[in-house]
Formats: C-alpha cells, sequence, structure tokens
C-alpha cells in the first residue's frame, strides 16, 4: 500500500465569528504548537510573527450602536485563480520555496530553501507571511518546551501557519501503520481548532461531504458564474472569505449572522454591497 | 605621476587632486560598506523594513537604477544594430554607466535576501514562473554583456593597448559587437519586463496588479519601455555632470540632441501608453475588485494624488514635449531640466510600483503602512553611487571614454603673427 | 537551471525560460571564444 492517500484533500477552515471572543487562545497554541519565536518586546506587530494574528472589527458606529467582533487570520492557504494552486504567493517564490499541495490543499514553506527574498510577502494581500527578521531565541529552559516535531527556522527566512502540516503527517503515518487508506476527520485537526474554547473553529476536508466543514461551507463546485476566477465559493448565505473578488480562493471561511461583519470580507464600489447581500458569496458584481 | 596612464592627448588634473576627490567619496563608500558589513552580519532586522514592507527602499532602488541603466542597452541596440553612427560618441560612456548601475543592482540585491548565502537558490532551484527568477537571470547575464562590452574600452587604454593580444582582442570585440549588443538587447527586454511584471502580477494587490497579454501584464511592457525611452535621459545628465565637473565639453552637441530627441520621442509615446494604462485600471481593473481609485491616493499624508500628477505630468509629459521640440531641445537649461525631470520621474515611477503597493491596505480592515529607512538602507543605498562617482573618475581618467574630446578640447595654436 | 535539478521539468515553460537563457550564454560565450583565440592568432601572426 503506497502511504500517500489517493484521494485528494482539500483541507480547509470555517470560523463562525460570532462565536469567537477574541480571547486569543488560537494564537497562543499556534505559536506554542509550532515553535513560533517571539521578541522581548512585542509591541510592534508590524515585525513580529503571528501565524495566527486575530484582528478586531468594529462597525464603526458610535455608542450605542457600536458593534465589536474579532477575526482570527491564519494563511488562507489560496488556490489561486481558478482553483489551479498558484496562489498569489506560490506563483510568485522564485527559488520554489513555498509550494501548493495538490493532494492537501496546502501551501508550505521550505524554510530551508527559502533565501529571504520576501516576493511572496508582498504577493500576500493578508498578511499572512512573517518574515525572521531576529535568530530565534528562546529564554533559557525554554528549549526544552519546543515541539519536536516542528523545525524552528533560522533568521532570514519567511515562514507562515502550515495547518499544523506535522499533525496531517502524524494522522497519515498512524492510519498507515493501521492499514487504513485515510485519516479520519478527528485525526488531524490544528492547534488552533483544539484549542478554540468557543468552538468557532470548524476545520476538515473540503471535498468530503461527510465533514463538518463541508456542511457548513456547502461550496459550490462550480466556478462562480459572474467571475470565472472564483472557485469553491460557499452555498451558505452567511458565509464568506476575505477578499474573494480578487481570485486567490482561500480556503479559510468565515460565517457570521451579521451584514456588517459579511461586508468587511471584501471591498465594493458605492452600492454595490446592497444589490448582492442577499446572494451567496461576495465575489460577484456587476 | 599617472601620466603614463593618461590618454594620450588628454589633459587630466593633477594626480593629488584627483586622489583627494577619490579619498573624500571613498569615506562615503567605506560609510556604506560598513553598513553592509553590519546587515550582512546582524541580519536585516539593521532596516525599517517590516512585514508590511517586506519590499522598501532597496528594491526601489534596483529597480531605478536598472531603469535609468537601460541608457546602455538602449544606446547599443541605436548604434550598433541601427546602426546610427553618431551614438558612437557617447556609447563607451552609456556602457560604463549601465555596467555601473547593473553592477550596483547586483550587489543591492545581495544585501536585500535574507539568507544571502543561498542567494544562487534562486538559479539553482529557478521556478521559471516567478517574474523575479526572470529578472535574476537576465540580469546576471545582461552584466556580463555588460562586462564584454566594457572590456574593449579598459584594453584601449594606453599601457594595456601596447600589449598585442589586447589590442588585438579589442579590435576583435569591436568587430563583433553587434552581436553583444543584440544579445543585451534581448536581455533587457525581458529584465526590464519582467521587473515591471514584478508588481504586474501581482492578483492580491489591486494598485499593483494589471492584466496583460498572455503571461505579462502590460506594467512589463511599460517597463521596459520606460528604460528606453528614460535610460537615455540618465546616460546624457551625467554626461553633463561629468562635462561640469572637469570643465570640458565631452560630447559634440549634435550627438547629445540626437539622443535627446530619440529619448523624447520615446518618453512621449511611454507616458501616452502610461495614460492609457492608468486610466484603464483605474476604470476597469481596480473597480472590477472593489476599489475606487480614491482608496490608493488618500487617507494618508504622503500617497496622495499629486505622486500620480507629478510623475505622469511634471516628470513625464513636460520632458517628453521639451525633447521632441526642436527649439527647447537644443536650449541647453531646457534640456537639462528635461533630463533632470525625467530621471525623477523614472525612479518616481518606480517608487510607486514598490513602496505605494506595500503601503495601500487591501483588506477592508486593514490600515496603510508607511515606512522611513533606517541609516543603514540609507547608507548602502549611497554606497552605489560613490561607487559610481569613483568608477567614472577612474574610467574617464585613464580610459578613452568620450571619443570627441580630443577634438573638442584642442590645446588652441597661439595666433599667428603675420 | 539543469535537467538534473529536482525542480526541472520537461515543460513549455522550462524550455521557453531555459531555452532563451542557454542560448544568450552561448552566443555570449562562443562570441568571446572567437575573439580571444582570433587575437591570440593575430598576435602569433605579428611576430
Amino acid at each position: 500500500m503506497k502511504q500517500e492517500n489517493n484521494k485528494e484533500h482539500k483541507f480547509g477552515m470555517v470560523i463562525d465569528l460570532d462565536k469567537c471572543t477574541g480571547c486569543g487562545s488560537c494564537m497562543v497554541s499556534c505559536m506554542s504548537e509550532n515553535n513560533v519565536p517571539f521578541k522581548e518586546d512585542e509591541s510592534n506587530k508590524k515585525d513580529s510573527i503571528t501565524w495566527m494574528r486575530v484582528y478586531k472589527l468594529t462597525n464603526g458606529k458610535s455608542f450605542p450602536d457600536t458593534e465589536t467582533a474579532y477575526l482570527p487570520r491564519p494563511c488562507m492557504h489560496c488556490a489561486g485563480k481558478g482553483g489551479h494552486g498558484h496562489s498569489p504567493c506560490v506563483s510568485v517564490c522564485p527559488a520554489t520555496a513555498t509550494e501548493y499541495g495538490h493532494d492537501t490543499g496546502i501551501v508550505s514553506q521550505i524554510y530551508t530553501r527559502c533565501f529571504g527574498c520576501r516576493y511572496c510577502m508582498g504577493a500576500c494581500p493578508y498578511h499572512a507571511r512573517y518574515f525572521n527578521w531576529w535568530d530565534p531565541k528562546w529564554p533559557e529552559g525554554m528549549e526544552n518546551y519546543l515541539s519536536p516535531n516542528v523545525s524552528p527556522r533560522m533568521r532570514g527566512v519567511v515562514e507562515k501557519c502550515s495547518f499544523c502540516y506535522h499533525r496531517y503527517q502524524a494522522a497519515r503515518d498512524k492510519a498507515y501503520h493501521e492499514g487504513r487508506n485515510d485519516i479520519e476527520e478527528n485525526e488531524f485537526q490544528t492547534a488552533c481548532t483544539t484549542a478554540c474554547p468557543a468552538g468557532a473553529i470548524v476545520f476538515g476536508d473540503l471535498n468530503n461531504p461527510a465533514h463538518k466543514v463541508h456542511q457548513i461551507v456547502k461550496p459550490d463546485p462550480h466556478p462562480d458564474k459572474w467571475n470565472r476566477h472564483v472557485v469553491g465559493k460557499s452555498r451558505n448565505p452567511k458565509v464568506f472569505r476575505l477578499l474573494e473578488r480578487l481570485g486567490t480562493n482561500p480556503k479559510i471561511y468565515y460565517l457570521s449572522e451579521r451584514e456588517w461583519i459579511r461586508r468587511k470580507g471584501d471591498n465594493y464600489l458605492d452600492g454595490e454591497w446592497d444589490k448582492i447581500k442577499n446572494h451567496h458569496g461576495s465575489s460577484s458584481h456587476g | 605621476m599617472d601620466s603614463a596612464l593618461i590618454p594620450e592627448g588628454a589633459k587630466r588634473c593633477s594626480f593629488p587632486k584627483f586622489a583627494i576627490g577619490i579619498v573624500i567619496v571613498g569615506a562615503v563608500l567605506l560609510w556604506g560598506v560598513f553598513a553592509m558589513g553590519l546587515i550582512w552580519w546582524k541580519g536585516l532586522n539593521q532596516t525599517n523594513m517590516n512585514d508590511y514592507y517586506g519590499f522598501a527602499l532597496w528594491i526601489w532602488a534596483d529597480l531605478a537604477v536598472i531603469a535609468v541603466g537601460g541608457g546602455a542597452f538602449f544606446t547599443g541596440l541605436l548604434r550598433y544594430i541601427f546602426n546610427i553612427d553618431e551614438l558612437k560618441n557617447i556609447i563607451n560612456f552609456a556602457v560604463i554607466i549601465g555596467f555601473i548601475c547593473y553592477s550596483s543592482a547586483l550587489l543591492i540585491l545581495a544585501i536585500d535576501i535574507g539568507q544571502p548565502l543561498r542567494g544562487w537558490f534562486i538559479f539553482w532551484h529557478a521556478n521559471v514562473h516567478s517574474m523575479l527568477t526572470e529578472v535574476a537571470f537576465c540580469l546576471s547575464a545582461y552584466f556580463a554583456v555588460l562586462t564584454i562590452e566594457f572590456i574593449p574600452n579598459i584594453l584601449e587604454n594606453r599601457q594595456a593597448n601596447k600589449v598585442p593580444f589586447f589590442r588585438h582582442l579589442a579590435h576583435n570585440m569591436h568587430g563583433i559587437m553587434a552581436v553583444f549588443a543584440a544579445t543585451g538587447a534581448f536581455l533587457s527586454f525581458f529584465h526590464q519586463g519582467s521587473l515591471g511584471g514584478v508588481a504586474g502580477v501581482l492578483f492580491g494587490r489591486p494598485f499593483a496588479y494589471r492584466e496583460g497579454l498572455l503571461i505579462w501584464p502590460w506594467t512589463f511592457f511599460l517597463f521596459t519601455w520606460s528604460a528606453a525611452a528614460f535610460g537615455p535621459c540618465f546616460t546624457l545628465l551625467i554626461t553633463k555632470i561629468t562635462e561640469t565637473i572637469t570643465g570640458k565639453k565631452l560630447v559634440k552637441d549634435n550627438v547629445v540632441n540626437l539622443l535627446a530627441k530619440i529619448s523624447g520621442w520615446m518618453i512621449t509615446i511611454y507616458i501616452i501608453a502610461k495614460i492609457i494604462d492608468t486610466i484603464y485600471w483605474a476604470t476597469v481593473t481596480a473597480p472590477s475588485l472593489g476599489f475606487n481609485i480614491s482608496h490608493f491616493y488618500t487617507n494618508n499624508g504622503f500617497y496622495g494624488y499629486w505622486i500620480l500628477i507629478t510623475e505622469i505630468l511634471v516628470c513625464g509629459l513636460v520632458p517628453g514635449i521639451i525633447l521632441i521640440m526642436k527649439s527647447t531641445r537644443e536650449n541647453p537649461t531646457l534640456r537639462l531640466i528635461a533630463f533632470i525631470l525625467g530621471v525623477i520621474g523614472i525612479c518616481l515611477n518606480r517608487w510607486v510600483m514598490v513602496l505605494q503597493v506595500m503601503a495601500v491596505p487591501v483588506m477592508s480592515f486593514d490600515t496603510w503602512a508607511l515606512y522611513f529607512p533606517s541609516w543603514q538602507e540609507i547608507a548602502t543605498t549611497i554606497l552605489p553611487v560613490a561607487y559610481g562617482i569613483i568608477l567614472i573618475s577612474v574610467t574617464y581618467r585613464y580610459l578613452p571614454v568620450f571619443p570627441q574630446e580630443a577634438e573638442l578640447n584642442a590645446v588652441e595654436p597661439a595666433a599667428e603673427t603675420e | 537551471m539543469f535537467p538534473f535539478n529536482f525542480e526541472w521539468a520537461w515543460d513549455v515553460g522550462h524550455a521557453i525560460f531555459f531555452g532563451g537563457f542557454w542560448y544568450a550564454i552561448s552566443i555570449m560565450g562562443a562570441g568571446m571564444a572567437y575573439c580571444i583565440l582570433k587575437a591570440a592568432l593575430d598576435t602569433m601572426n605579428d611576430n
């Protein structure tokens, strides 16, 4: 039996923004799981590494109508225009140091091949990619807490969320040893998913109708009829993706009952949102 | 002291005066080298770049020097392929300027990468679909072409030329220079273009993203054309500066005016294309992605509409018109103003296509990001300028760079008496 | 860069990109070889 799974996965996530309390557990668990280095002073967020970053959104209204929401943002693992795997970052990397896994839908980063040109960072509109400006340093004794399954990164390379790929590898190995062809839904869950106390994050295979993520997202098997670059659009009217109109085709979906939050997912010209807000997804226009 | 090396019949300042000049500029160079050492030793934390500004001052400097260095390939193309004979009087200098620009670009790239020892990965593990890969390959190869074009001039040094092998080598290289020039033009077309493509393919960045032809966004063609258009402006500007510093006329006005006229037409055609591109982007491309043009130019103190107007009209259309009209072109002051505006314009375009791309927020809840370089970044960007001044000084002093120099600066014969 | 590199693929993209690159390098190499050899011959003929 080949260890590679025969079936093509498309791992993705849906985050319920109405459940997210902005507690930051996902960020902490991610840093801890993936040996993400930190600085002594983390006040400058523009050069600190947060594979998972929680953004604060507000509806822009003054008291007493003010509403706040939190939006966790991991790497979007974009499938690129048309979903062919040419994600914004993968297509630009000059040294093939980041690749799109067609068997998993995961965008990987090969740290030992990255030479730190940072073109991928410029290409990513989500700021999901981070550069190691410093050598990674942990307070004395803390090295003992590092995960042995994830290699720490060196100064001068780019890193980002891997969808806890090492967990996928471990799950696959386990299935292989047990003579199974494929992994179960609960065998591969990312650290942020398992850490979220509100259960706001649902992770799984978007290609598998038995998986919860698929059932919530209901990805459209056909390209968007208004924008041929957009594929896998959600057929759930409460679900949206960030910057869907650009054709990056992220595999992170967001869920919210609140219209103002869904509107924040993309950019709209005056009047556009009102025309399409009741249609599913947000990439349609014109 | 070094008179044996100075071209025959040419007048140069005394060696001590020359040496003092080199030492002063050399001090600036050393400052840059020190900053470069710091960066290589301590890493890119020595810069003010951050995760929003992965590309910053250096990438701008790279794009700018390559754009203004485009004078070398374009003048070479005109001289050797289109056989415009007058340009033989400026081609050596154009090549030297190009050589300085491209070697500087390669040096800056070597500083700019996070893992300099892995720089060769871009060749070894090449992703042929990345515009940056195309840049690296064509830029390096074209630098080899420039070196080849520079060699004959070096071998024409008075002492080197006494060696028969060198004399023959220089002669033979001149003989087939058209082949090298054609290769240079081919490589330049692709690397200048792919530098434009670097920004143009970023479909996640609506400010930069452009549609295009096949795999090439319109910025690919705009960058190539603009480098060919504005490159000669830089060549002529540096020529004028060299003439001012040396106090000598080095290139005849008819040569300057000819190249300026070609440059003027190239600039004007480019600006028309650029205006069309801008209008299409502002009214079709960006709106289709949900962005009004005002999104890119307001809400911050720096990137206002002024930058668009300055780049396209003041530093694009104006120099173009000055250089195509005979009366203004042949006015030395206006001509010089046009060169200066042109160089500013092309550098501003490269700034916008690097820095503003990084500054504009894309996610609706993101914010503008502004940046100011650290002294290490500034020093390493000034380093190539100091290096360029030194190389021009040395080549001007010891090599027959300007074929018309002797004729234009002949020692006046004493007035004959009846 | 070379067919024995891990990333190499025998596809149109690689053929065009590296075809152009090696073509340019070959012309430069051949041109320089010609100039150097001819210069050596010319020098010998001088003597």
